[in-house]
């Protein structure tokens, strides 16, 4: 085994794990600071594939700006393990099946998918993923959908602000 | 074996780096607090820390020693693992800026040329936002693993007040970026020393703005809301003892002087010293040179902070917000739009 395969167990175990803790924690703000070990180790493979940029913004924006907010949140309406609502049997059950049903379906999609069947990843390779091949790929054949997502983002800023007057 | 199939020298290099770089931190931070308290007396006109030592110099170990006699108390109704993950986090946090900044020029030892940087990614900034936007879980995780009211409520300030600030910060360095073309800190510096106008000629503005949320993301006063005594008493490290609270309290000067870093070699060429020709001395007393240069700088800065410390009264909390929200980002985006329309006017 590479170096590289080893960090990839690595992270991903410890990713896996983390976002297992998510589930099992009984205190909500504990649930969020597994939530971002689970962004940090995602970033971890996105280091892996060489791309860095992806890497530092999903710890930027996730783990640093929107897990604030959820501790934020959660901190603010303090949320205690005893005043949670106990859920009945058969919801959890049902909730069980859900969530497997959909993990089959996740996994059969995987391997039907031709594009990515027999392949290895790529590891510390290829350039895509640095900022500069980013940058100009993003601005040149993506200008139109770059921007039209920016409107996008503008309005949603705009009805908060509007929200938030009211 | 194929699994130890990478360059230990290097591992070694930077490990031995790493361990240099966080030692010096932590000892400049130890006489950063004696500085805070003699600086305090000299600007209130009393003698300050004098009986430890000469001229008080003992004064930090004295400090410190207190500090770790001092009884550990873990409340009872405290969240027990946050509540020691708190400082923990606050103090790492804190130290992983320096991993990105070039503390001088390269050197040649022993046959290897050696950089003295611990890690020269081509998204330095970037890597720098990420740890400051992680910097404030330490003082949220604290103040809630407290479970004191006074905590949490400093917790939430000191929470909301790095998210305001932090959007000005990134965009007065969209406008750096735009100027210099290279996320690197390394290129930054490089292109500084290489003959050309410091940035802060190009960014005045950008560096004000800057300097600002950086005292705001640092709790320095005029920004300490999150542990302003007279509301809070004091706020996210109240239930904290020995050396916990040392952490904390050590946590603030390391952010300082890693601020303070980063802004030396964004704004003001880093290790390179005006006026002087490095080419004429041998590599490695250049790069010696650059170092002292960039440690001179960092003490200017630091100084800086805490003149500034010491002359201006605390922001009341929606002075504070509407300092960030109504003046900084607006500011900021004047200050990006200006440079967007100078380097269009140039080509």
């Amino acid at each position: 085994m590479s170096i590289i395969q080893i960090l990839f167990f690595a992270l991903s175990a410890f990713a896996i794990g983390s976002a297992i803790m998510v589930l099992v924690s009984k205190n909500p703000i504990h649930s969020v600071l597994w939530l971002i070990l689970v962004f940090f180790a995602i970033s971890g493979h996105y280091i892996l594939l060489n791309a860095q940029f992806l890497a530092i913004v999903n710890i930027i924006v996730y783990a640093g700006a929107i897990m604030v907010l959820f501790l934020f949140v959660i901190m603010l309406i303090n949320v205690k393990k005893d005043s949670e609502p106990q859920k009945q049997f058969l919801v959890k059950l049902l909730g069980v099946v859900a969530g497997g049903s959909f993990l089959t379906l996740l996994v059969a999609l995987v391997k039907q998918t031709g594009q990515i069947q027999g392949r290895t990843l790529l590891m510390k390779d290829g350039v895509i993923g640095l900022i500069h091949p980013l940058g100009k790929a993003l601005f040149n054949e993506y200008v139109v959908p770059f921007e039209i997502s920016s409107v996008l983002f503008l309005s949603a800023m705009v009805g908060a602000v509007i929200i938030g007057k009211k | 074996m194929t699994l130890l199939s990478f360059d230990w020298a290097l591992v070694i290099e930077k490990l031995i780096l790493i361990v240099i770089i966080v030692l010096t931190t932590l000892l400049i931070t130890l006489y950063t607090t004696f500085g805070e308290r003699k600086v305090a007396a000299i600007l209130q006109d009393r003698p300050g820390p004098n009986r430890a030592g000469p001229f008080g110099l003992l004064q930090p170990l004295a400090d410190g020693l207190k500090l770790i006699m001092k009884e550990e108390i873990i409340p009872t109704s405290a969240s027990k693992w946050l509540f020691i993950l708190g400082p923990g986090l606050a103090m790492t946090a804190s130290l992983m800026t320096s991993a990105v900044i070039p503390w001088g020029t390269d050197v040649h030892l022993f046959g290897r040329t050696i950089a003295l940087q611990i890690a020269d990614v081509n998204i330095g900034i970037l890597y720098i936002f990420a740890v400051v936007s992680m910097g404030v879980y330490g003082i949220m995780i604290g103040g809630w693993a407290s479970n004191n009211k006074f905590s949490l409520m400093s917790a939430l300030r000191a929470a909301s007040q790095a998210i305001s600030y932090e959007i000005a910060m990134g965009l007065a360095l969209i406008a750096l970026l735009m100027t210099t073309g290279s996320l690197s800190l390394k290129t930054i510096v490089a292109d500084q020393a290489a003959g050309h106008w410091w940035n802060v000629v190009y960014q005045p503005l950008g560096f004000i703005i800057f300097f600002i949320c950086a005292m705001a993301e640092c709790n320095r006063t005029p920004f300490d809301l999150p542990e302003a005594e007279n509301e809070l008493n004091f706020g996210y490290h109240q239930e904290y003892s020995s050396m916990k609270l040392g952490f904390y309290l050590f946590a603030e000067y390391v952010n300082m002087i890693m601020s303070s870093a980063i802004m030396a070699s964004m704004y003001f060429g880093g290790y390179d010293l005006p006026f002087f020709d490095e080419t004429t001395v041998a590599p490695n007393i250049a790069a010696m040179i650059g170092v002292g240069t960039l440690l001179i700088k960092i003490v200017l800065f630091v100084f800086l902070f805490m003149w500034i410390r010491w002359t201006i009264p605390r922001f009341r909390y929606d002075q504070l917000m509407n300092l960030g929200w109504k003046t900084m980002i607006p500011l900021a985006l004047f200050n990006m739009l200006l440079t967007g329309a100078l380097i269009l006017a140039k080509l």
